[in-house]
């Protein structure tokens, strides 16, 4: 598991794209979300993304391939919404272990065919853990700002069982992503800790924030470096940021945290902000540009890309992040012992 | 140590001492714990805001109580604050004694807080537990240096169990050690224990020894703990607090909860007194202690005390807790306390015996005339000082309750909420060992009878100041008849009177139904009424003074005739308006005043009532040479004096006032029609005198004092509010410091404040804004005595006794919204100190009482003031004659 460690030591990691923006492009149907096996299933399943790791096994192994063969070396599982809490909405609670399961096999699978192919360049699966639905931290209801309509408990028992499922479909690293509230990270913590020493391993944790607006707060309130205190309790493999703004618009969070912290830095910018049509429409090159300047500042150790970002777009990032050297990570051997 | 709320913390070798804020913790705050029970979490999530804005970096959250459900409180409180950025951005001190509390807020906050506290006490295996769960939720935490044996209480002690703990933590939990902070346990120095004597210098050698040996670890604590033996002698605490903090600091205290109210500037500290506290904190010399106890009674009142005279402390122990007691001195009475817990087999024997001996000695003094009132409240003060000492030893015992001699409600009635009165009768009660159930002001007859009856109390006493009260105590006596109660019912409050409880409460209850008209007789009267040998007798005499009283006094009321209301204005007040002059305002309209400085209002004090509220009769400034109350009044006026000018000082009592001068004209004889721009926009609807009079002498009503309409002649008149926002919470907090007798200061003096405010406003209408005197020249003794032109009545008073009235003004001036004061349902006024009313400025206009009344002309007011009349009759009650 060290191997991981030892590649950041050395280069800039390449982390994949946007599976939805990827899944969009195939214009599933109704029944072809649903597939011959959820055909009788009481409510729409359309928009279930996670659920297609069953019901198009092929469409998720083909995006995996893509992003690889761009240049990735971590690849995420098509897990974002992984959680009974999240999966209530299609009323799959009942689902969860298997679909985490299934997508943490189906991207392990891909992920061993590249590092065969070529062991200089192993490839990593991060099984992707969203922020669900809900907020720990905030109410829903204006007009009862105490109000919580999920508990630290309830996270925590919904992520342990996502992790688990992720973990025993294989998956080399946890990422915990698009934190909007650092409560709900915290209950994923939490619950990640308890299986650290139930099974008496040590899994690499990607922990990955998103800030909102220009304010350069989380949803939940929090400036990057107050977020960064937040989490600094478990020994991460990387702390960074992801989605809500593009490239260009992330670099001044990326420096408030990457001068205090020993954790490596990543950050998946989407590909641009949305146009009037909610689409993503930065090109690669455009979008390379703004890394590059991360790059060139030393902020860096994985970078990849959120909503928008395309295998062209990780091909142009790969190539630019192999002619800079990573951020340098002075301690962080002592995050692999503890 | 890098902590956050919204916003980061960071703490290093650099930083500067970290204050956290105390106030949202219920075992230190009185009124944070108040709230909390009472589930008024707006307001509490105000007492965080403050502490924030006032400096706060952290603040400590504590829900620790035996009546509060801790887990649920902690939970929404910091859910509720949660929301609100401006508080939230600071981290959170998630502080209870009980685990689960601790994880239950650790499982709401975002941020990275700190755990206040875990220690050894259970031993390691819980110790590691709970740090290995503080440290999986992300957070840091204080270590009590406390382990299975007890709490550390001197150097090898604390530096012992640190050194464990910080080991453990470090080697076999892997806890952070930036993490871990170490609350060295801060100790009351000045105790006059031996063994307590090097409380502070252990705890600051301590910390310089943490800091120096365990890396990264800081040190925090409490520091008002060090001068507990000084409380009530805030000038010698606030110099303990700073000189204590001033050299644990430079020993490496790098956090601590402080109260910023209680901290004089270290280089501020008089050279003397600064002397005499580090003699103490760093234990410098043997006879510390007695030099700065010595030495504090010098600085408690700074002017012109009297060189103490200490002799007393050499007699027995009985002997010096009567002295404290009866000399109102609560300087040694912790030690005397403790050193008489020590000598008995239980704590309660000290309130039994060496307390209950020195209370009988100053009932007896106050029943013989030979103690006053102002004194009796200060022995309260002592004996609360001395139980409040004694309860947790109590507690610990788990012995049952002191046996009080019985239990009374006391009530200031629904509508009003003027308690002065109350609250020291409820004092002089509670010295003379009766237990006592406050249920405080505004309180509704169903909530008495429920509670009366849930405490199995043995009496119930009412109070009031409005004449609306007179009807609900009416009403409660009823009641209490209805639910067939048979305790007795006290009557008081200075709107009452043996002939109203006479005529009108007795009647309705079959128990005795008493009037107390002082707070002196209020013992005895209860005495008797609770003995259970003369009870019965004293209840069928009383029945019987009573009865016999309504029927001279109603025989009496009837010998007097009354006229018309028809005959009466016949009568009127007769003023030559064609021949009058009448003044045009310098400003009509409304205006309101809101920067006045309480100094400015000084000179207008009228401070005879003032002692009266203290039931010390007699006129200043001669009461102060009084050869029976002299020494006593002057005691009490040096104290206000003192109080005055830390009001002054600190700005913690606010004056606002709103007041509108308009055109008007009598009209229907009786109203006055109130315009502006010739527009009617109120009427105030006034009455008349009714009593039959001497040949000549007019029945008067307040309208003969504006030129009627038939005149032709634009008159004027104006009316105004004025008030003195802040004593209840002044009060408050006396009073959860156990301290009555200040609290009622505060009410006293508030109280002189809003009249002196009545009167300065007037001189300015008077001199300025009307300007109909512009030339006025006249001494406060002048004011006082009423030698200034014009009037200013007031809506409830004898010349014009209808509350109501009090809407108008309310409406015409828009006083709520213009500056905050509040009209009950029984037209009383929020805040209690504050005066309303009208302003007349015709030369003829004069103060008269209205008198009675006939029911002709309460109809004729029905139907005027457009209101029934049953309420009507029910709001004139007090002055009608044919009942």
């Amino acid at each position: 598991m060290s191997k991981i460690y030892k590649l950041l030591q050395d280069r800039i990691l390449v982390l994949d794209g946007a599976m939805g923006t990827m899944l969009q492009a195939y214009k599933f149907s109704e029944e072809d979300y649903r597939g011959e096996r959820f055909k009788d299933h009481p409510v729409s399943l359309k928009g279930n993304n996670d659920l297609l790791s069953l019901t198009q096994p092929q469409a998720i192994k083909t995006i995996h391939r893509k992003f690889l063969e761009a240049g990735a070396d971590i690849i995420e599982t098509n897990t974002f919404s992984g959680t009974t809490i999240a999966m209530a909405d299609y009323k799959m609670e009942d689902l969860v272990y298997e679909l985490n399961y299934q997508s943490a096999k189906i991207a392990k699978e891909v992920a061993n065919e590249f590092t065969a192919n070529n062991s200089l360049k192993p490839r990593f699966v991060a099984g992707s853990i969203g922020p669900t639905n809900r907020t720990a931290s905030m109410s829903p209801d204006v007009n009862d700002p105490g109000f919580r309509a999920v508990t630290f408990n309830e996270l925590r028992v919904a992520y342990k069982q996502q992790a688990e499922a992720l973990l025993d479909g294989g998956v080399d690293i946890l990422l915990v992503e698009t934190v909007f509230d650092t409560l709900n990270a915290k209950a994923a913590l939490f619950a990640i800790e308890e299986i650290k020493e139930e099974r008496n391993i040590n899994i690499p944790v990607m922990l990955s924030g998103t800030i909102t607006d220009a304010s350069g707060r989380t949803l939940s309130g929090q400036t990057a470096e107050a977020f960064l205190i937040s989490i600094s309790h478990i020994p991460l493999l990387s702390v960074g940021f992801n989605c809500a703004l593009g490239a260009s618009l992330l670099q001044p969070h990326l420096e408030a945290i990457a001068n205090k912290t020993e954790f490596a830095i990543s950050a998946h910018p989407n590909a641009g902000l949305p146009n009037a049509f909610g689409e993503y429409d930065e090109s690669p090159e455009e979008m390379g540009s703004y890394i590059e300047d991360y790059l060139k500042r030393n902020l860096i150790n994985i970078i990849g890309g959120c909503c928008g970002t395309t295998p062209e777009h990780i091909k142009v990032i790969d190539e630019i992040a192999k002619k800079y050297k990573p951020r340098e990570l002075k301690t962080l051997s002592r995050a692999v012992i503890s | 140590m890098r902590l956050s709320g919204l916003e980061p913390l960071v703490l290093n070798e650099n930083s500067n001492f970290i204050n956290v804020g105390e106030r949202t913790n219920v075992a230190g705050s009185k009124k944070f714990l108040r709230l909390i029970k009472e589930e008024k979490f707006d307001e509490a999530i105000e007492i965080a805001r403050h502490q924030v804005d006032g400096g706060a970096q952290i603040i400590d959250i504590n829900m620790d109580d035996g009546l509060i459900d801790g887990k649920h409180a902690m939970v929404t409180f910091l859910n509720l604050i949660a929301a609100e950025p401006d508080i939230c951005k600071v981290p959170i001190m998630i502080d209870s004694s009980k685990w689960e509390i601790i994880e239950a807020g650790l499982q709401v906050i975002q941020g990275k807080g700190i755990v206040n506290s875990i220690s050894l006490k259970e031993g390691e295996e819980e110790f590691i537990r709970q740090a290995k769960m503080i440290k999986r939720y992300g957070a840091a935490v204080i270590i009590m240096a406390f382990d299975e044996v007890g709490q550390a209480d001197n150097y090898q002690r604390r530096i012992e169990i640190a050194k464990r703990s910080y080991d453990i933590l470090v080697n076999k939990v892997k806890f952070p050690s930036e993490d871990i902070i170490f609350d060295l346990n801060i100790f009351p120095v000045a105790t006059g224990m031996e063994e307590h004597r090097k409380n502070a210098i252990h705890f600051i050698e301590a910390t310089k020894w943490v800091r120096q040996n365990l890396e990264n670890a800081s040190v925090s604590g409490g520091v008002s703990n060090v001068s507990f033996s000084f409380r009530g002698n805030n000038i010698v605490r606030e110099a303990m607090h700073s000189v204590f903090l001033y050299h644990a600091i430079q020993n490496g205290m790098n956090m601590g909860i402080v109260n910023p109210a209680m901290l004089e500037v270290y280089d501020d500290i008089p050279k003397d007194l600064l002397e005499h506290v580090e003699d103490v904190i760093l234990d410098r010399r043997d006879d510390a202690t007695e030099r700065l106890l010595e030495f504090a009674e010098s600085v408690k009142g700074t002017t012109q005390e009297k060189t103490v005279d200490l002799s007393w402390r050499q007699e027995s122990l009985q002997q010096r807790i009567t002295h404290a007691l009866v000399k109102g001195i609560d300087a040694f009475i912790i030690d005397d306390v403790e050193e008489a817990r020590q000598q008995s087999t239980r704590p309660l024997d000290v309130i039994e015996g060496h307390l209950m001996i020195g209370m009988n000695v100053v009932g007896d003094l106050f029943g013989e005339g030979k103690m006053f009132l102002p004194q009796v409240v200060k022995s309260a003060r002592v004996m609360k000082k001395a139980v409040a000492y004694l309860n947790p030893f109590i507690e610990a015992e788990k012995s049952e309750e002191q046996k009080a001699l019985g239990k009374i409600l006391m009530a200031t009635v629904k509508g009003d909420v003027h308690d002065i009165g109350k609250n020291i009768v409820s004092v002089v009660l509670g010295c003379n060992n009766y237990e006592i159930v406050d249920l405080g002001v505004m309180v509704p007859p169903e909530k008495i009878i429920e509670t009366a009856k849930q405490e199995k109390v043995d009496a119930i006493g009412l109070s009031g100041l409005i004449t609306p009260s007179l009807d609900e105590m009416v009403y409660l006596a009823k009641e209490m008849q209805r639910e067939n109660m048979n305790i007795p019912l006290l009557i008081g409050g200075a709107t009452t009177s043996k002939a109203h409880t006479a005529v009108k409460i007795d009647t309705e209850y079959k128990n005795a139904v008493v009037h107390i008209n002082d707070a002196s007789r209020a013992v005895t009267v209860i005495g008797d009424l609770l003995n259970k040998q003369t009870a019965n007798n004293y209840v069928i005499q009383k029945k019987k003074e009573y009865e016999e009283f309504r029927t001279k006094f109603l025989k009496r009321g009837k010998q007097k005739d009354y006229i018309s209301i028809i005959e009466a204005r016949k009568c009127k007040y007769q003023i030559d308006f064609t021949s009058t002059v009448i003044t045009k305002p310098t400003a009509l309209g409304i205006q309101t005043l809101e920067q006045l400085s309480l100094k400015e209002l000084l000179t207008f004090i009228d401070w005879s009532p003032f002692f009266r509220s203290w039931d010390l009769h007699g006129k200043y400034p001669e009461i102060l040479k009084d050869t029976i109350v002299g020494e006593q009044a002057t005691q009490l006026f040096n104290d206000a004096q003192r109080m005055i000018k830390h009001i002054i000082a600190k700005q913690l009592l606010q004056p606002k006032a709103v007041f509108g001068l308009f055109e008007a004209n009598t009209i229907n004889e009786d109203d006055i029609s109130v315009r502006r721009n010739n527009k009617e926009i109120a009427v105030f609807r006034t009455l008349r005198q009714q009593l039959k009079k001497r040949d000549g002498l007019p029945n008067i009503a307040l309208a003969d004092f504006i030129a009627p309409l038939s005149s032709n002649k634009t008159d004027y008149i104006g009316s105004f509010c004025v008030a003195i926002f802040g004593a209840q919470e002044l009060a408050e907090n006396h009073k959860s410091e156990n301290d009555d007798y200040n609290a009622i200061m505060v009410q006293a003096i508030a109280d002189r404040f809003a009249e002196a405010f009545a009167e300065y406003l007037h001189q300015q209408i008077r001199t300025k804004h009307w300007g109909y005197e512009k030339d006025e020249e006249l001494t406060n003794s002048d004011l006082i005595k009423e030698k200034y032109k014009g009037i200013r009545p007031a809506p409830g008073y004898p010349a014009c006794p209808d509350h109501l009235e009090k809407d108008t003004i309310w409406q015409l001036l828009d006083v709520e919204k213009k500056i905050g004061v509040k009209l009950t349902e029984s037209k009383a006024m929020w805040p209690s100190a504050a005066v309303s009313g009208y302003y007349f400025a015709n030369p003829e206009a004069k103060y008269f009482g209205l008198g009675k009344i006939t029911k002709d002309q309460v109809e004729d007011y029905a139907i005027r003031k457009g209101i029934s009349i049953e309420k009507a009759a029910k709001w004139l009650h007090p002055n009608l004659a044919n009942e």
